[in-house]
């Protein structure tokens, strides 16, 4: 069932930095945050691993994107502790001299970026249809969560496939590349909004009809006014829960549509296409072109996974 | 009763008939379907008289209903790519996806419910956090890593278990099955596993949640009281009050669980439905596609509004709740 919030609305957005910090450093939140070794260690797996992701170009031995800089004798080099490992491919090369540690870390760039993008276009477009919804009822509620209700009766991953083959099947070739990403964003936002919807409906729902929205509507202050500054806040928490966790079955349906060969071109691969390309080599014994990747996705999606477990303990009311 | 039987029913109705309209709009807007189907030495007489004969120049909503009443038949049309009957490729892929769905469900049941329990019942130890860091871990296993380091571990370096296929199969009737030859059996390990990981750490932490509810009730206390051993009390009377959410969930996570068979089938090369729909992805097969999305959208749905009405049966206050939040909330 949805979780309303009725706590009060948090203090104004204009303190200054220094109040704030004061404020996060004496607040129950950070508190639980020292209290749990397993939530600090996976903010800083993922911190490493997105400034890592982040810094890539500057970083890495090789730009694994620049088809000049792969020469072929370098190819299927295994990781540094082999016997036949070579300086300065750590984890080895693949089958076209391309160093695998330069292109996990561009991968993981594609990955994070994706998995980020098409969280916050479901979050934009749930929250704001579930508060329309909420507030005002009627048939436009009736319409936006008939929709809702049709997009979770068919399976997450489902959806997400049929939208990338049919839109990589409308598209002519050239376009088809370049927007890859924009594509595999909009597939993973469409059957996730619904989750943010649903619940920020039902808070919607419940506020409307309080006595401080009456006087609100009274004094004639504006309906968008009204939900994004009394509604919206009085749902944040279950909000912020849902997209942490959220996002880490972003980046996991980001892979898998990369990994079915419907999500990221091999020119431009995320962690998914380069397991993709991986998987082609799993019986040659080239088993390092495949294990990095895999062991990169699953970091990302575990230290995710850790803190949206951590956050919705810390800051389930129940549990306190 | 009868009154929330008709609405779910019809709210069922409703939402395949709204998965329809998404499959036929697919099936008829993207790609022309005459193109699909003619060879290249077709005249353009053939092609006017194959679009007559499909009915492509009728109204839309009269194409919408023969597509309706098509589908409720069980005729999805004929697949672009090798011109057979859609429903027969169905028929012929489906066996091999139920089987491998069927060994997943109990497996993560086998495995699940137990490690639920201890992980409840041992709360706080080492042992019960290990299991719940161990079901963070699952939750985060991509299916396809699991599948594919399966293969690694087991069918390259250990050489073990095979890494592909179904193995042999006997046919009963239309049904061909992979249990009853040894390689057919042992072909299912790898991609059952792989594919309940995910469900094995949904019913253990299901089963936990529900324990650490349950071992707090009054009867709990009162069986204790009454001198019946501890561990009957948890195996017995705590755990079959816990049964009924892990069965809820396992019904209508079948659903999920067919459609990311597709994800084991292509690591695998398991030849059910998923593989059958990935290449029709692959080679733009609408018709395809198009019968996938609304069988597995199909199952689905009728899952969700059985356990619905199995619950309002058992518990009326859900009807009540159900029929008037009905209009609103669905």
């Amino acid at each position: 069932m949805e979780k309303v919030s009725t706590r009060p609305q948090t203090a104004p957005a204009a303190a200054p930095l220094r109040d704030r910090l004061a404020k996060l450093r004496d607040s129950d939140l950070w508190y639980s945050f020292r209290a749990h070794p397993s939530a600090i260690f996976a903010v800083v797996l993922l911190a490493f691993v997105a400034i890592t992701a982040f810094l890539a170009p500057l970083i890495t031995p090789q730009n694994p994107y620049d088809l000049a800089a792969l020469e072929l004798w370098n190819s299927e080099i295994p990781p540094i502790w082999d016997a036949e490992g070579q300086w300065p491919y750590l984890l080895g090369t693949d089958t076209q001299g391309r160093d695998i540690l330069s292109a996990i870390l561009y991968g993981s760039r594609i990955s994070l970026i994706i998995g980020f993008a098409s969280v916050l276009l479901a979050l934009s477009v749930g929250l704001a249809l579930g508060l329309v919804a909420g507030y005002f009822g009627g048939w436009i509620d009736n319409v936006i969560m008939r929709v809702g209700d049709v997009l979770l009766s068919m399976p997450f991953i489902l959806i997400a496939i049929l939208i990338t083959a049919i839109a990589s099947a409308s598209l002519p070739t050239a376009l088809k590349d370049v927007l890859a990403a924009p594509i595999l964003i909009f597939a993973i936002a469409v059957p996730s909004w619904v989750q943010y919807a649903r619940t920020v409906r039902a808070s919607a729902m419940v506020e409307a009809r309080k006595e401080y929205v009456q006087a609100a509507r009274l004094i004639r202050v504006r309906a968008w006014r009204i939900m994004l500054h009394h509604i919206l806040p009085n749902c944040m928490t279950p909000i912020m829960v849902a997209a942490t966790l959220n996002f880490g079955l972003a980046i996991l349906s980001e892979a898998t549509l990369s990994f079915l060969g419907v999500g990221m071109p091999p020119d431009q691969p995320s962690l998914g296409t380069l397991i993709r390309i991986g998987n082609q080599y799993l019986f040659s014994g080239l088993w390092w072109i495949v294990v990095f990747p895999s062991i990169q996705l699953c970091l990302i999606v575990l230290s995710v996974n850790m803190i949206g477990d951590w956050l919705r303990d810390a800051l389930n009311p129940k549990l306190r | 009763m009868i009154a929330f039987l008709i609405k779910r029913a019809a709210n069922a109705a409703f939402v395949m008939l709204a998965v329809a309209l998404l499959a036929f709009v697919i099936f008829r807007f993207f790609g022309d379907p005459v193109e699909m189907m003619v060879n290249e030495q077709a005249t353009q007489a053939d092609r006017i008289e194959l679009r007559e004969r499909l009915g492509l120049n009728d109204g839309l909503i009269t194409q919408y209903t023969r597509f309706v009443t098509n589908a409720v038949q069980g005729d999805f049309g004929i697949s672009y790519r090798n011109q057979q009957d859609v429903m027969v490729l169905i028929k012929e892929r489906f066996p091999a996806t139920f089987e491998l769905v069927l060994v997943a469900t109990v497996l993560s049941l086998l495995i699940g419910i137990p490690l639920g329990v201890a992980t409840a019942v041992y709360r706080n130890s080492r042992l019960a956090n290990a299991l719940q860091l161990g079901s963070i871990v699952g939750v985060s296993l991509p299916s396809f890593v699991v599948g594919i380091l399966l293969i690694l571990g087991f069918s390259v370096t250990l050489g073990w278990l095979p890494g592909f296929g179904r193995g042999e199969t006997v046919d009963i009737g239309w049904w061909s099955t992979g249990f009853l030859t040894p390689s057919g059996r042992a072909a299912l390990i790898l991609p059952s596993i792989s594919l309940s990981t995910f469900q094995v750490t949904l019913v253990m932490r299901l089963v936990r949640a529900e324990m650490l509810e349950t071992l707090r009730a009054d009867y709990i206390k009162f069986a204790r009281a009454r001198g019946v051993p501890t561990a009957r009390v948890q195996w017995r009377h705590a755990l079959r009050n816990c049964l009924m959410p892990v069965i809820t969930l396992t019904g209508m996570q079948i659903g999920n669980l067919i459609a990311f068979a597709l994800v084991t089938e292509t690591v695998f090369q398991w030849p059910g439905m998923g593989m059958l729909f990935i290449q029709a992805v692959t080679f733009v097969d609408i018709p395809v596609m198009a019968a996938y999305l609304m069988i597995v959208s199909f199952i689905f749905v009728a899952l969700n509004t059985i356990v619905d009405i199995t619950y309002a049966w058992v518990d009326p206050r859900l009807r009540d709740d159900t029929a008037r939040a009905g209009g609103a909330n669905g």
